[in-house]
């Protein structure tokens, strides 16, 4: 019966992953697109998606390495980008923390937005949740996006400047994480978490790539805990 | 960059981002992390999220970071949708309709 109830729950993951797949397919592809025209070989584009596993941060190396930027800087600016990954982690520890250890190894390497913010949602509404089921949940939500994150990166590289400009593959990722944080925006606290997030991110946008998120961030939770105080 | 280099930027970029992920998950595990941590960390997907858009919607690349019409009401819809249905999907839908019929309307597509 414990299985069922597993298998249940890893199904339904499945299915909050597919609706991403509209975003990690053009996503994908274009990192395959950009990184055949920034000279990689389809080995190498491999390489970034099966290893890194990260858009953004995948976007972000490439542009250091056309930048003709040394491998330190190229580093530095990618891992920037994923820090965020590090509050990830964090806010997904009294939900999965009870785990073993090489299950928690594997969520930490599907651990982008997607996963992220699907498994939180889910886990935040259903309270009862075990962390067994709480780690079907989530590796069914990686299922689908991980595979066809690799193989359309392939497509990507493959097909190279097939794919016309025209189609505003880069607007994907915008879409997407808006589509993901409508949803959330359920109490004013989260509504004022959100807002200072975008002012600060955008004052600060003239530090070095990463920086001015990460302290956007902090400041929009703090913000968030303030007004969650004033209002409850 | 040579081949070589850039299979080290890979191998590396691989290995730090795993670490990241990994970093409260592996380390902390069980022990009970303090009460306000917790209660800011709720609010981490809409405190990274929208200052990680805001700047792709403003000033896209594909414009050479010009503000453009067809992606500014592509956002406006998606985050409207998103609200009034509460789901991810019909805003996805909806932001991508919008995108390309401004895209269209202002000659672009």
């Amino acid at each position: 019966m414990a299985s069922a109830t597993a298998k249940s729950v890893y199904l339904q993951g499945v299915r909050d992953g597919m609706p991403f797949l509209l975003v990690a397919i053009p996503f994908a592809a274009l990192f395959g697109v950009s990184a055949i025209e920034a000279g990689l070989t389809i080995g190498q584009a491999m390489g970034f998606s099966v290893l890194v596993i990260a858009g953004a941060s995948q976007f972000a190396a490439l542009q250091m390495i056309v930048d003709h930027a040394g491998v330190a800087l190229t580093l530095l600016a990618a891992l920037a980008v994923n820090l965020r990954m590090a509050m990830y982690s964090a806010s997904l520890v009294p939900y999965l923390g009870d785990a073993p250890l090489w299950k928690r190894a594997c969520v930490s390497y599907l651990l982008f937005d997607q996963t992220y913010v699907a498994g939180v949602a889910r886990f935040e509404a259903a309270p009862q949740m075990t962390v067994r089921d709480r780690m079907a949940f989530f590796v069914g939500v990686a299922t689908p996006i991980a595979p066809v994150w690799v193989v359309a990166t392939l497509l990507g590289a493959l097909l190279g400047a097939r794919i016309p400009e025209a189609a505003a593959l880069d607007f994907a990722l915008p879409i997407t994480f808006i589509a993901m944080v409508a949803p959330m925006l359920r109490t004013l606290a989260h509504v004022v978490a959100a807002l200072v997030s975008v002012v600060v991110a955008l004052a600060l946008i003239g530090l070095p790539s990463g920086t001015g998120l990460l302290i956007a961030a902090a400041c929009a939770m703090a913000a968030g805990v303030i007004v969650e105080e004033r209002t409850a | 960059m040579s081949d070589t280099t850039i299979w080290t930027v890979i191998l590396l970029l691989g290995i730090g981002t795993f670490v990241i992920r990994f970093s409260f998950l592996g380390l902390i595990g069980t022990r009970p992390m303090p009460p306000l941590l917790l209660r800011l960390l709720r609010y981490t997907p809409v405190a990274v999220l929208p200052g990680l858009v805001a700047p792709l919607v403003l000033w896209p690349a594909a414009t050479g970071g010009t503000p453009d019409p067809a992606r500014l009401c592509a956002a406006a819809v998606a985050m409207a949708v998103g609200l009034w249905t509460r789901s991810v999907l019909p805003a996805v839908i909806t932001g991508f309709a919008t995108l390309y019929l401004g895209l269209w309307l202002t000659g672009a597509f």
